[in-house]
Parts: C-alpha cells; sequence; structure tokens
C-alpha cells in the first residue's frame, strides 16, 4: 500500500501517527512545498522573539525516522491526476498512490489594490515561516516606526502582536467596526482597542486601503477610502485565507469553499481524503459543512483521516468554531456563535464584565451554542463540553457566569458521567 | 493503565489532597517547608470545587484520546510511553489551547508567566499519587480501568 500526502503540518502528522498504527509497513511519501515543519500559529511568537528558529516545530526531531516516512521537502505539486491514481511535480515526475490525503491548507487572500504590485518592498502577508523571516529582514534593513495592518482579524491581530513587541506603532485598518470580527462582538473589541491606544497604535474601523503609492518599488503611503493618506514603509495584508485548492484545479475533486468530504474526511472520489483548512467538513453547530481553519479541528480531521484511509471506520461528528488568543496581554478564548441574530427569539444572551474582564454566553433554545471569556478563561473548556454535549442549562443558567462555575454546577448525573468516566473522547 | 477515580460523596471537603499535591511537587517534598517559603510553592494540580457541603477534588483524567495534547500548538503537553499525560514548560508559549480544549477544566494558566502552571502528572515514579494515599476517605482512589 502506498499513501501519498500532500502538505505537511498538523492535519497530516496526525494522519500518519493513525496510519501507522495501523499500517507498519506501507510507504508514506509527504509532499511539501515548504523546506521545514513548524508550527504555523507560533509564527507571530517568532516574529516577537519569543520563540527561537529551532524552537518553532511541534514534532520529535526523529519523527520522520519513527514512522518511517519519506518526506520530499521543497517540492511543488502541479496537479492531481484522479484517473490514474497518481500527483504530478512541477518537475515533471509523478508519484503514484494508493491512497491520497490532501492537507495543502489555506493560502491568504490578496485583495486588489491600486499601486500594489507583486513585488512591492514592504509589503507582506503572515501566514508562513517565510513571512515571518522575511518581515524581520525588512526590519533589519529599514527603520520602520510605523507599519499598517489590513485587516483586525487573526492573523492581523497575530502580526500586530509580533510588531508591538518590536516597538512598532500601528494603524489596523478593518472594513467592520470591531477587532477579531469573527468571534468578538463590540464590546469584547473594545478591550483590545484601548491597549492598542495605551501602545500609541489605533484601530481604524470601517475603512479600507484603496491604493498604495509606492517610490522605487518600495511603499512609501497608504490612501484610505475616506481618502485619508497614511505614510509608512510596512504594510501587512492579513484580510484572510481561503483553501488553497491550486492543486485540484480542473480536477473532479468537488470543491464549494474548500475541498468538500464526507464523516470520513473522503472526498468524492474514492481514495482521495482530505483534510484541515483545506477541507470543508461537518460544523456540530449549523450542522452544513464549512471550513473551520483551526489547529484542533485540522488534527481531528487528520485522525479520522487516518483511521479511514486505513480502512478502519471512524466517523468525523463535527466541530465548530474556537479560538484562544492572548493579545496584547489579554488572553482570550471564544467558542461557536457570538454574534446571534438578537431579533431571533431562540436565542438568549448573558454576560457579565467589569473593566478587567468580560464573560458572554450565547444559549439558543436553552443549550449553550457560543461563548466570548475577555481576561477570565479558567475553565473555559467547559463551556466547550457543555456546548458539545447540548446540555439543557434551562435550570441553572444563572450560574453560568459566576466565579466558581465548574462541575458543581452542572447537573450531578450530567457531572458523574464525566467525572468518574474513563476520559472522553472530544 | 491504573486511572484516578473520585467519589464526590466521600469527600469530606478537608482539601488535604492539595495540600499533598503541593508539596510533592515542591523541591523539598517537606509541608511545613513548602507552606512556609512562597518560592517553593507549586500551584496544585488539583482542582476542588465546593458548594455548600457538596466537595470534591478533580485532577487530570488523562484521556485516552487526550484533546490537550491534540491541540498544543507547540508539543509541550505531551503523553508519555505510559499514557499519562504530562506537561513540558520549557516548550509551553502560554496560548492556552489546552485551557480552552480541557473539557474539564482542569488545567491551570500562569498569566503572568505565560505557562501552564500546573497539571496532574500522577505522581511520576510513586506507586500511589499523594492525593490518593491521603485522602482520608476514599474519596479518590486508583483503579486499574
Amino acid at each position: 500500500m502506498k499513501y501519498v500526502i500532500i502538505g505537511y503540518s498538523v492535519a497530516a502528522v496526525n494522519a500518519i501517527k493513525i496510519i501507522r498504527k495501523f499500517d507498519s509497513l506501507g510507504e508514506i511519501v509527504v509532499v511539501t512545498d515548504e523546506d521545514r515543519i513548524y508550527s504555523r500559529p507560533l509564527i507571530s511568537y517568532y516574529l516577537a522573539g519569543k520563540v527561537s528558529k529551532d524552537k518553532i516545530g511541534f514534532i520529535e526531531y526523529d519523527f520522520e525516522k519513527k514512522y518511517n516516512i519519506k518526506v520530499l521537502y521543497s517540492t511543488i505539486v502541479k496537479k492531481v491526476d484522479t484517473k490514474n491514481f497518481k500527483i504530478i511535480l512541477s518537475n515533471r515526475e509523478t508519484i503514484s498512490f494508493d491512497k491520497l490525503l490532501i492537507t495543502t491548507g489555506g493560502k491568504p487572500i490578496i485583495p486588489k489594490i491600486d499601486g500594489l504590485e507583486n513585488d512591492t518592498a514592504g509589503v507582506f502577508t503572515f501566514t508562513k515561516f517565510s513571512d515571518a523571516e522575511n518581515i524581520l529582514k525588512y526590519l533589519e534593513k529599514n527603520i520602520v516606526s510605523e507599519s499598517v495592518i489590513l485587516g483586525g482579524g487573526l492573523i492581523g491581530m497575530k502580526a500586530a502582536e509580533g510588531l508591538l513587541n518590536k516597538n512598532i506603532k500601528l494603524k489596523i485598518v478593518d472594513l467592520t467596526d470591531r477587532l477579531l470580527a469573527n468571534t468578538f462582538d463590540k464590546k469584547a473589541s473594545n478591550y483590545l482597542e484601548k491597549k492598542l491606544v495605551e501602545q500609541s497604535s489605533e484601530f481604524i474601523k470601517e475603512n479600507t486601503i484603496t491604493k498604495v503609492t509606492t517610490k522605487n518599488n518600495k511603499i512609501v503611503s497608504v490612501t484610505l477610502q475616506n481618502k485619508k493618506v497614511i505614510k509608512t514603509n510596512m504594510l501587512i495584508i492579513a484580510i484572510g485565507v481561503k483553501p488553497n485548492l491550486d492543486i485540484i484545479e480542473k480536477t473532479n475533486i468537488k470543491t464549494d469553499r474548500g475541498i468538500l468530504v464526507n464523516e470520513h474526511m473522503q472526498t468524492n472520489i474514492k481514495n482521495i481524503y482530505a483534510a484541515g483548512d483545506v477541507a470543508q467538513g461537518k460544523d456540530f453547530l449549523s450542522n452544513t459543512n464549512s471550513v473551520i481553519a483551526i489547529w484542533p479541528v485540522a488534527a481531528k480531521q487528520g485522525k479520522v483521516a487516518g483511521y479511514n484511509i486505513v480502512g478502519k471506520d471512524v466517523s468525523y461528528d463535527g466541530m465548530f468554531a474556537m479560538n484562544s488568543v492572548e493579545i496584547l496581554g489579554i488572553p482570550s478564548i471564544s467558542f461557536g456563535i457570538t454574534n446571534p441574530d438578537i431579533k431571533d427569539s431562540q436565542y438568549k444572551v448573558l454576560s457579565r464584565e467589569d473593566k478587567n474582564f468580560y464573560k458572554k454566553i450565547v444559549l439558543k433554545n436553552n443549550k449553550v451554542v457560543g461563548a466570548i471569556l475577555i481576561n477570565s478563561i479558567d475553565r473555559a473548556g467547559i463551556y466547550k463540553l457543555i456546548i458539545k454535549e447540548q446540555l439543557d442549562v434551562s435550570e441553572f443558567y444563572n450560574n453560568l457566569l459566576k466565579d466558581n462555575f465548574g462541575f458543581l454546577v452542572l447537573p450531578k448525573n450530567f457531572r458523574k458521567h464525566f467525572v468518574t468516566g474513563d476520559g472522553i473522547e472530544v | 493503565m491504573k486511572k484516578i477515580v473520585i467519589n464526590e460523596e466521600y469527600c469530606i471537603g478537608c482539601r488535604l489532597c492539595e495540600v499533598y499535591c503541593v508539596s510533592q511537587h515542591s523541591k523539598s517534598k517537606d509541608i511545613i517547608k513548602t507552606f512556609k517559603s512562597s518560592e517553593d510553592r507549586p500551584v496544585s494540580g488539583i482542582v476542588f470545587e465546593e458548594n455548600g457541603y457538596t466537595t470534591f477534588a478533580l485532577q487530570c483524567r488523562h484521556c485516552k484520546e487526550s484533546p490537550c495534547t491534540t491541540a498544543c500548538l507547540t508539543s509541550a503537553m505531551y503523553k508519555n510511553n505510559n499514557e499519562i499525560v504530562l506537561h513540558n514548560k520549557e516548550k509551553c508559549v502560554g496560548c492556552w489551547m489546552c485551557i480552552m480544549v480541557c473539557p474539564f477544566g482542569i488545567i491551570k494558566p500562569d498569566l503572568k508567566n505565560k505557562k501552564v502552571a500546573s497539571k496532574c502528572d500522577l505522581c511520576i515514579g510513586r506507586e500511589v499519587p499523594v492525593c490518593v494515599e491521603h485522602c482520608p476517605n476514599e474519596a479518590i482512589v486508583l483503579k486499574e480501568k
């Protein structure tokens, strides 16, 4: 049996571990366009100087030997041939497979902006290790005291964290009215906006960049939608990522936003699987298929793909969006639906706050479906548990936001089932 | 493997489990020295819950499919060969992914030093964890699972 995996990050690693549990002999070939394996979310820590180059990995140093896999680094896949079960590399070599797992992840969305060229110096995206390296190189050669970040979402804020650590003042521009718009509400965003002001930085809401001005092909200023001009010699483009579907274009693999997969992480083609940020799998809360581009989902999908690739019938029961980010010294965790349609009477919102912390719980038909926790993250995972278990909280929802929130707040039968059990699979 | 099982009905809320957990994980391993010195006082690996007369002590369940090790960005949270979930402070960057996914809420953050502060290691190297050994009422027991 020959297994080929395209992409080499958390989904691939988890799949490999499972495949080797059941098949110690089959050949495993991994093809990656990167020159190393590293933990993508750590690039902001690397940029900030909090993690060194040699600590940016997330697997054992002898992983490849231990799991007996062959990794082709810096190798670009041109196309997947779904008819003849092989992949075609950019150097025209081909690799055949019995089972293929696609974990090509996401790639940054780059908007068309007047004056912005592919090679404009001082303009960066921020999703790969090489992005962080390029930014650091640029900072060495140029005096950057102020930078503009286009996009106040997760990637933009992670870049912000890194740059603020280098004493660079920021202007963060976003189309929405708040930071981390996908998971935060206006109130949650305020806690971060205040911190930005403390660091002589600014959030420019409901705005975007319409023009980039360059001199000798190097950025010197940006023009906003409201015609305001900001002088800067650095711009980070962080408006989002999309599934990287390049290699399956013009194939018969079905896609929507990402590669559509069933509960076995299988695409519409037998023997071809997908997992991680490129895959569009089941969303537990909406019961539709969606791309949830976060580390734990990629890990879980990788595992499930691994099981099914070796013929074990394991189903992916769906996950939901969640994030843990510590930005500007404020830890925050969010789960699920955080900005419900308040006109919809099925929803009920509970919240508690003071100047240091903010907690919000979203209920739908007496079940928790979302939460925001700002600067108060203790025991956060229990909220995730009760979302997943669809626990009816109508009898005790008043206790969900209390300081002593824990298992004692939950019904006895429910907690006994969990705390005396064998641990659970989440 | 052996796992700690808790019986909340038997818990009398004495918190001896916490006392012994803290001193066991201190340098001196001596109760009096540990509690007199703030430098040598680790954070307990036990979460103690109390509401009126109902009390119980909860520690890491060392889950079979451990979500904390899966979610960890750096593999600071890992399983050893005996399926015990352990934490390597050197590797921890304080991203709090483990706190987000642990369904038992037993991982405590050290927000100041950006590290996971404590996590039960099943008193590695000991036959019986100290919390079990010193529980006067068998509210925490060790069972083969």
